[in-house]
């Protein structure tokens, strides 16, 4: 009887654990968010003014950037790709992009770079400098709205995987993953703040701790800071692909950029 | 590149109270910083915010090195006649920046 029991209670247990979800690696389509979501209505309102977004700063230089020449060629951006809200509309959406001529992706900071070299004869802009960051973000507020699309060329799948392969390898002294935090405890806090998805749907972005523009490289070497790891230099493969994953699991999010985060 | 945005109503019916909002690209350096040598980052910062609206002042701002980078300012007003908002900022090392805008009241 007692033995009976216990073969029930076992089986019990058995058919609960089963039953329970296993908590999936990645966050499903359905509960993915922006982190503009997990904002105070403070910090909401302050994006969604263009006239009290303090990224629209950047953009405004990086507009009279796009239409001043550079370099040997004495050309400007605006010479070869004339108006930029039609030419680079949904741009910043595809971005990171495979580079056929380096065989690897770049992203669009690094885009510019290399633009600059073939066609303006221009040295290249210092990654993070403000002048790099406002033409970035120029360019990728004209996608504002655009559904993001970055990872779908077939040639880059090995570069996403690769950047999911560094999201899950836990690192650092703290020895944590990126999935830690933003796969398995995103709907918690760490230290008072949100923790959020990594969804890098607005970057450049203005973040009132940097009080500052920055790119999603910066970001991630904070992350990769924050977990006490060696973080890689700006402008590394490693931080590519992981902007690349990061960007592929957003896939179909709206473009954020400037956006404003705490 | 220093750049203002402002955001003043286009168009207002005599009386309203309005928003006025002022946006200046500053790096609103502390003094207080250090670089890595020990040396001092010197303070430069924006000391004084002024609006005027046609040529009377109507609000004015000092600053300090606690106010974060990108000042950001919104106060209000009453729309009394149409005319011109004239914004200026003045700061260390010689900083001065001006921007303004028009409004028609009804």
């Amino acid at each position: 009887m007692i033995a009976a029991r216990a073969i029930a209670l076992c089986s019990l247990a058995a058919f609960a654990i089963t039953a329970l979800p296993v908590r999936a690696s990645e966050i499903p389509p359905s509960e993915r968010r922006s982190g503009y979501s997990f904002m105070a209505p403070d910090t909401k309102a302050i994006q969604d003014d263009d006239t009290a977004n303090p990224g629209m700063l950047w953009v405004l230089d990086g507009e009279s950037l796009w239409k001043k020449k550079q370099g040997a060629s004495d050309k400007a951006c605006a010479d070869c790709h004339d108006d930029a809200r039609t030419s680079m509309k949904g741009v910043a959406a595809r971005y990171p992009a495979f580079d056929k001529e380096l065989g690897r992706p770049v992203d669009l900071e690094q885009r510019i770079n290399l633009e600059r070299a073939r066609h303006q004869g221009a040295e290249p802009l210092a990654l993070e400098s403000r002048d790099l960051l406002a033409l970035t973000a120029f360019i990728a507020e004209q996608s504002r709205g655009v559904a993001i699309s970055a990872g779908e060329d077939p040639q880059l799948e090995p570069f996403v995987a690769k950047g999911r392969d560094l999201f899950m390898q836990r690192q650092g002294q703290l020895n944590l993953a990126c999935a830690n935090c933003h796969d398995d405890n995103w709907d918690r806090r760490l230290a008072g703040s949100a923790i959020t998805q990594a969804h890098p749907t607005g970057y450049p972005m203005y973040r009132l701790e940097w009080q500052s523009l920055g790119s999603l490289q910066r970001r991630l070497r904070g992350c990769i800071f924050g977990v006490r790891a060696q973080p890689y230099e700006f402008g590394a493969p490693e931080l590519v692909e992981l902007e690349l994953y990061l960007m592929s699991r957003a896939k179909g999010m709206p473009i954020e950029t400037p956006a404003v985060r705490p | 590149m220093p750049s203002a945005l402002i955001n003043v109503p286009a168009k207002a019916k005599r009386g309203d109270i309005i928003e006025i909002k002022a946006l200046m690209s500053h790096i609103m350096e502390t003094g207080y910083r250090r670089t890595a040598a020990g040396d001092v980052v010197p303070r430069d910062i924006i000391t004084s915010f002024a609006c005027r609206y046609n040529g009377s002042e109507i609000f004015r701002a000092e600053f300090f090195p606690a106010i974060a980078a990108n000042p950001f300012i919104s106060f209000f007003t009453v729309a009394k006649e149409s005319g011109k908002f004239e914004f200026e900022w003045i700061g260390d090392k010689g900083f001065s920046e001006t921007a303004s805008a028009s409004i028609t009241v009804a």
